[in-house]
């Protein structure tokens, strides 16, 4: 009996029958790989790239990071949501594309009343809706009515708790919303009443919460004043930017044409903007490379290197309003003694952090407030500073870190996070002899034992509202729901609100630097680095001009 | 067989009523809620959207609202994180961007894992076999967040051929499609060699040579139909991996499917999308294994609809 497994092999019949099978299977094979070979450039061998068929026809194409949930400007919360919103609506006034100062928007001029609580805007009388409907005073009204109306639940809301009574409103203590200090003496003028002087009111008006929306369009598609309203969607979109809604495909694009009933119709030289919502940066940084992409959103850290050696005209580290820091929970032991806190915030290696990690051009913070928020920049200075460090320990009472808890540190997953928090790790252990555990959690996690203070040490960071160190230092406020470290004093908050009263810039700086002083003595925190916003821009775009808060009115932008 | 089914989808209402309660309050328990966020919202403002959601009410209500809503309107509810969608609206606009890219997969999967695995078999320890072979290992052991991205590298990047991401034309499909159908090719080349050597080997065979059967007949008509057994139970699992672990894919090449809501709503405890989602798939695998188990009593004599 021969063996079983030669049969296949070696029968008497095979080499007469195995032609057509392997005819038939090669068959199968070719015609794989034909599909793939054949098809591939039929239709696209070295296409024109989407920049250069943009840079044609004056189509910008932005990436922008996670998708928007929604295009409604009253309750979009996040910054990728400002990218699509800035090219749909218009508010009062208007941002300057380099400086950012306030120029006119639908505002023409305005002024302030001799006790700096009053602004009154002159509307342009040409300023349209998309429908061609006139924008007019009572829009803004309506508008900052609905943002307050408790049932909305407007996350931003909150901004605008600097008009007076609008907080009682908002809520629920006073039900009469012609109480609350914004009216309208006629179509074409708006006045805003102050809780308090605030020179930088004008910033916070170029936030998205306060952008009108055309309420009658609302109406149409339910209540304007619940949630779930599907106004923001092409076909029923009214905005009164330089830009209309054209077409929203969830996760693949939103398309902004431009508007011709916008009052500056004249200035803007893009015909559209598509932006493409990629939340994978490295997927993003291909899509940039293979010419789908005159912008990205963000680089990843392993790339900047490479950018930076290979073609440095395509990379852009701009400056960014933010802080990156760990917040104490001054409530636990240990890091309740202002000693051991600052001997932790002084044994941190900033610059190497910034340099030797991050890469990407950003800054070492020594204090809570980017230097040059808004002309204003913190004197207090956290130095690093080992020997002082180890002094103060042991003056606590932990000689050498003797006797010191282990400390953790809880940080959301992020390559980036973590590396940072192993290098303060390493630090702390060689420097000051403190044993520290590094706790990885997923972001809502992280967010929900923030919220219950079930902590030591929280990665944290702090991205400015506005261009005003209001926005930074209003963080530590007791009544602050930002501020997480159970830190706080009188004489700061005291500080703080009279800053709020102050109209004399320079005297206002002082108490902010006074306030801030305050802050880096008892050290709540430790500040690491500034933010910066690296990413890659195409040659052709221009008037993209680096700035604070990355905004870069679409108007002034065209392709070249 | 009528019987058969008709019992296997009446079986399928309990599995779904315990997958939607044991998802349902696993994804409350999960520490973190759909309004944390890290710039702290006020705790009106939270409370106003706990009540626009009717997450105010105690847990017990919550959930027959739920199931009410689902067993009789057929209504999913509403998205936290997309307050204007609801996630009956989201999962048609993203499902047949999923079903698309997995049925492509699939049918790469079936058209490479079949050919190189019937051939490695029929050329068994030749030079072909040895490629089919490594091709299924270096399939195997090459992740797809690994290979999506050298195919655009090649294919995108520097040949310019397809786009880099996308899901626009044609072309766009290509690539993705490739890369998860790939890994499951190498899946499947591996157990249809497998079976096919077993097949190969049996008395039937040696029959059908015996009485003079083409060898492409004996192949395809004799020996794949038993030789496809063990491919087509991988096909059920497959298949749902196919259809839920999509995610990397569609991040990589930037595809409007389901796969990434699926995850990011677990990520942003969008509870209604997490829902809708998790009971779609479980609907899709259940029949999915419906359909293998047909498929198998069809190819396999000896089994019977029991």
């Amino acid at each position: 009996m021969y063996s079983v497994s030669s049969v296949g092999k070696n029968s008497v019949i095979p080499s007469l029958f195995i032609r057509p099978f392997r005819l038939r299977l090669s068959c199968l094979f070719v015609c794989f790989v034909g599909t793939l070979l054949v098809f591939a450039p039929t239709g696209c061998l070295q296409r024109e790239t989407a920049v250069e068929r943009g840079n044609r026809d004056q189509t910008l194409h932005r990436g922008m990071g996670p998708e928007v949930a929604d295009l409604d400007p009253h309750l979009a919360t996040t910054a990728n949501d400002y990218t699509v919103l800035s090219a749909l609506f218009e508010g009062l006034v208007g941002e300057h594309p380099e400086t950012l100062a306030p120029v006119p928007g639908v505002a023409t001029r305005w002024e302030l009343s001799a006790d700096n609580l009053t602004y009154t805007f002159h509307l342009r009388p040409d300023a349209k809706w998309s429908n061609g409907d006139p924008v007019t005073s009572r829009d803004f009204l309506a508008s900052w009515q609905r943002v307050l109306t408790p049932s909305l639940a407007a996350d931003n809301a909150y901004l605008l708790y600097i008009v007076q009574n609008a907080e009682a409103f908002h809520k629920g203590d006073l039900a009469d919303f012609s109480q609350v200090g914004v009216s309208a003496p006629d179509a074409h003028t708006v006045r805003i009443t102050l809780e308090h002087p605030a020179s930088y009111f004008l910033s916070l008006l170029q936030h998205w919460v306060w952008w009108p929306v055309h309420l009658a369009t609302l109406e149409k598609h339910g209540s304007p004043y619940t949630r779930g309203n599907r106004w923001a969607r092409p076909d029923t979109f009214v905005g009164n930017g330089p830009f209309i809604l054209k077409d929203w495909r969830t996760g693949q694009h939103i398309d902004v044409v431009k508007s011709p009933t916008y009052w500056d119709a004249a200035t803007v030289r893009l015909n559209a903007i598509r932006f493409h919502p990629i939340e994978d940066l490295n997927a993003e940084e291909r899509a940039f490379r293979s010419g789908q992409l005159h912008l990205t959103e963000a680089l990843p850290v392993a790339k900047v290197d490479a950018y930076r050696s290979s073609s440095p005209g395509l990379l852009r580290i701009d400056p960014y309003l933010g802080t990156y820091y760990y917040t104490f929970n001054t409530n636990r032991p240990f890091i309740n003694e202002p000693k051991v806190r600052r001997a932790l915030a002084l044994a941190v290696d900033r610059t190497g952090i910034a340099e030797k990690i991050l890469r990407g051009g950003q800054t070492p913070a020594h204090a809570f407030t980017p230097p040059g928020t808004a002309g204003y920049s913190p004197v207090a200075y956290l130095p690093t500073d080992f020997d002082e460090a180890r002094r103060l320990l042991a003056e606590a009472g932990y000689p050498d870190g003797k006797g010191a808890p282990i400390l953790e540190i809880l940080l959301n997953t992020s390559d980036n996070h973590r590396i940072i928090a192993e290098a303060i790790q390493a630090t702390w252990r060689k420097e000051i002899g403190l044993e520290i555990r590094l706790l990885n959690m997923e972001g809502k996690s992280v967010l929900a034992a923030r919220r219950s203070g079930d902590f030591q040490i929280l990665r944290s960071s702090w991205i400015g509202d506005y261009n005003d160190p209001s926005t930074f230092l209003h963080v530590w406020t007791a009544d602050s729901g930002n501020n997480h470290s159970g830190w706080s004093r009188p004489d700061y908050d005291q500080l703080l609100f009279q800053a709020a009263r102050t109209d004399n810039t320079e005297a206002r700086h002082a108490l902010f630097q006074q306030a801030e002083a305050l802050l880096v003595a008892d050290a709540p925190f430790i500040p690491l680095y500034t933010y910066t916003h690296v990413f890659l821009k195409h040659p052709s775009v221009q008037g993209w001009h680096p700035n604070l808060l990355d905004h870069h009115p679409y108007k002034h932008v065209w392709l070249e | 067989m009528l019987r058969f089914i008709a019992r296997r989808l009446l079986e399928t209402i309990p599995v779904l009523f315990i997958i939607v309660t044991a998802t349902f309050f696993m994804v409350r328990f999960v520490p973190g809620g759909p309004f944390d966020s890290e710039k702290a919202t006020t705790p009106e403002i939270r409370a106003n959207l706990e009540a626009y959601y009717g997450l105010n009410l105690p847990l017990h209500q919550q959930y027959t609202n739920y199931l009410k809503a689902v067993v009789l309107d057929g209504d999913l509810g509403r998205s936290t994180k997309y307050a204007s969608r609801t996630v009956n609206e989201i999962i048609a606009d993203k499902l047949p961007a999923s079903l698309q890219l997995g049925g492509l997969s699939l049918l790469i999967a079936l058209v490479l894992g079949l050919s190189a695995g019937v051939l490695a078999a029929v050329k068994r320890n030749t030079k072909i076999d040895y490629l089919a072979s490594s091709f299924a290992m270096t399939g195997i052991c090459i992740p797809t967040f690994v290979l999506g991205p050298i195919l655009v590298l090649v294919f995108a990047i520097h040949l310019g051929w397809f786009s880099a991401s996308g899901w626009y034309s044609w072309q766009d499909r290509i690539l993705p499609s490739l890369t998860l159908g790939i890994v499951y090719a190498a899946g499947i080349a591996r157990l249809t060699r497998g079976g096919m050597l077993e097949v190969l080997n049996l008395d039937y065979i040696r029959t059908a040579r015996a009485k003079g059967a083409s060898e492409s007949r004996i192949i395809f008509k004799h020996a794949l139909r038993g030789g496809l057994l063990p491919v087509v139970s991988y096909l059920g699992p497959a298949i749902a991996g196919i259809l839920t672990g999509s995610f990397v894919i569609e991040t990589i090449f930037q595809i409007p499917g389901l796969g990434r809501e699926f995850v990011n709503s677990a990520f942003n405890r969008d509870y209604t999308l997490v829902l809708g989602t998790v009971i779609l798939y479980a609907v899709l695998i259940i029949a999915l294994n419906l359909i293998v188990d047909v498929v198998q009593v069809w190819l396999n004599p000896k089994l019977k609809f029991e």
